[in-house]
């Protein structure tokens, strides 16, 4: 991957930083420090890695993304407008009456959104039940999940890591959005996740671990991930919650309180210029 | 069971109407959660190996990958105890399978008391309740062998969430054969009669006809009606039934808050206020035991159907 190429995605990352902000700021409600803390995951799979159509969001063979931690739902949304799927004036309607763009993911309600999440833990198991069919269809795609640390304290995860090394779901790779942090407080002081890397490794799963905001690294993890057969893979993703927003990181006042008016100006202002 | 002797098993029907359907539909996925001796699924395991998937005892993780995997078009019948895919499994199904209206069958085995020995952990009571509380999920309790399969084939053929609840017990055939024109959301008339009308559902409907058949020789005329669908309801049915009878009472195996008889009694309040009994489980936990001495200890034979009739009509 050339650098010229690497920027771009950079750039893409921080037009959907910029989304999020803004689309929580008009809300006046969400969560900001879960999204912006998988930004730059969700943009690399969206724009560089799956295999979709916004023009036929039901392709039987495209890859599907399912987004087990709903409440980042602002970042999917965002990069499902960048994507072409709806246009970018209907993020505004975040949260408001009416509006297809629910709180949490309502996969009813939009093309694209392959999965309705929002209760944590579940949405693992729907891709691992995703994966199988493809199995069953003979079909290639891959199956992408993105957990949270958080979430990881629900024991559904853990049974559906079960299933998915059982079954050897190696179509299906789960990206965990490792910011350490929840609504109160960091998972070590709440309930500490460590050691996860063993967790996962005893659990059956192909783990590999990286900087969840270095662009390139995401990229390797992800083609890492193709060439795994006869396990699901995991990318163990180290994150910062909120960043990009200086005083969003690592702010677990941000979790799920939106930016006031100044708030978001500057947010806006640090994420900077970034060409849409 | 004077006037229905002979009986089969609603699950081993299940087990064989999945084979039967599977054969024909190649999108058809079976789930269980370490139970498909129990609920039968085994026989669809063992002709499509590929298309059966046991989840272990991981019935969250059962329904979320039913789930999941009927996004994809998949017609996928998940399976296990009714307290254990109802209950233990209850957000999941909201979530993951009602709210996204996904083509999921629930089908669970083990309903009610009559589940006898292993007790109160295994006795579902409130499975009916927390099922037709959710948006989008139709609501299925067979009366017999040959309405469980006609109610697997409908649920397999219509698109959208599905709970249909089955028996551990054998139970009484009630239908001479598969004709008798099973609609979803529609009540069958068993017998007419002037008097009163029994609502009963599963098991239930054949303690109703038994007291039917005692009382007429005591010159009491019963309508029996069968609402295999608790939703969605009759509705109709049941207006006319209380228009023509006067009287109502409805018998299930169930929590008698928040089944059938709620649903009935909800239906009457509003528009056509009616007596009525309701004969269920009365806001208690019932205890391990024979089946037959569960539902006499806990008022669920066709002689408490008949108490209640008398009851009903000051006799």
């Amino acid at each position: 991957m050339n650098t010229e190429k690497i920027k771009e995605f950079e750039k893409k990352a921080k037009v959907i930083r910029k989304h999020i902000v803004e689309m929580i700021g008009c809300a006046a409600s969400g969560h900001p420090g879960g999204s912006l803390s998988a930004a730059d995951i969700i943009t690399i799979l969206y724009f560089y890695k799956m295999k979709y159509d916004p023009k036929n969001p039901a392709m039987p063979d495209r890859d599907r993304f399912v987004l087990s931690k709903g409440h980042a739902a602002p970042g999917l949304y965002a990069a499902l407008a960048e994507a072409g799927f709806f246009p970018k004036s209907y993020l505004k309607t975040l949260r408001q009456i009416g509006s297809s763009l629910q709180g949490h993911p309502d996969m009813l309600s939009l093309p694209g959104i392959e999965m309705s999440t929002g209760s944590l833990g579940q949405g693992l198991s729907a891709a691992n039940g995703m994966a199988l069919a493809a199995r069953l269809d003979g079909l290639k795609y891959k199956v992408y999940c993105l957990i949270g640390d958080g979430e990881s304290q629900s024991g559904q995860i853990w049974e559906a890591a079960m299933t998915a090394s059982h079954f050897k779901i190696d179509n299906l790779i789960a990206i965990l959005d490792h910011n350490k942090l929840q609504i109160d407080g960091s998972l070590n002081e709440i309930k500490a996740l460590h050691p996860v890397v063993d967790k996962w490794k005893s659990f059956g799963w192909n783990v590999i671990e990286i900087d969840g905001h270095n662009i390139s690294s995401i990229i390797k993890a992800f083609d890492q991930a193709d060439h795994t057969n006869g396990k699901p893979t995991i990318i163990i993703a180290d994150t910062v919650k909120g960043k990009g927003v200086s005083f969003m990181e690592g702010n677990i006042a941000f979790h799920g309180k939106a930016p006031n008016k100044d708030e978001l100006s500057k947010a806006l202002s640090e994420i900077g210029h970034c060409n849409e | 069971m004077n006037n229905c002797p002979k009986k089969a098993s609603t699950r081993d029907t299940y087990g064989k109407t999945l084979v039967e359907l599977g054969k024909k539909n190649k999108n058809i996925v079976v789930l269980d959660a370490d139970l498909s001796a129990s609920t039968r699924t085994c026989h669809f395991c063992k002709e499509f190996p590929d298309r059966f998937f046991n989840m272990g005892i991981a019935e969250q993780d059962m329904i979320s990958t039913a789930a999941g995997l009927a996004t994809t078009g998949k017609t996928v019948f998940t399976s296990t105890f009714a307290v254990f895919c109802t209950g233990r499994a209850w957000d999941q199904v909201k979530v993951s399978v009602a709210y996204p209206k996904l083509n999921v069958k629930i089908v669970s085995t083990h309903g009610g008391i009559t589940t006898g020995e292993d007790g109160v952990t295994h006795q579902a009571l409130e499975d009916i309740c927390l099922m037709k509380v959710l948006p989008n999920m139709t609501v299925i309790v067979p009366a017999d062998a040959i309405e469980t399969r006609l109610a697997i084939i409908a649920a397999a053929n219509a698109s959208g969430p599905f709970y249909v609840r089955l028996s551990r017990q054998d139970t009484p055939i009630l239908y001479e054969n598969d004709n008798y024109g099973f609609k979803i959301g529609k009540g069958i008339v068993m017998r007419d009669g002037k008097d009163v009308t029994i609502i009963a559902c599963g098991i239930m409907v054949a303690g109703a006809l038994d007291a039917a058949f005692d009382l007429e020789k005591k010159g009491i005329s019963c309508r029996v009606v069968n609402i295999h669908t608790i939703k969605p309801i009759d509705k109709e049915l049941i207006i006319q039934c209380a228009k023509e009878t006067g009287r109502i009472i409805t018998a299930e195996e169930h929590q008698i808050s928040g089944g059938l008889g709620s649903s009935v009694a909800e239906i009457l309040a509003e528009n056509c206020p009616t007596k009525m009994i309701r004969i269920g489980i009365n806001d208690t936990f019932a205890e391990s035991g024979k089946p037959d001495e569960l539902l006499e200890k806990y008022g669920l034979t066709s002689s408490d159907i008949a108490c209640a009739v008398k009851q009903i009509l000051n006799k």
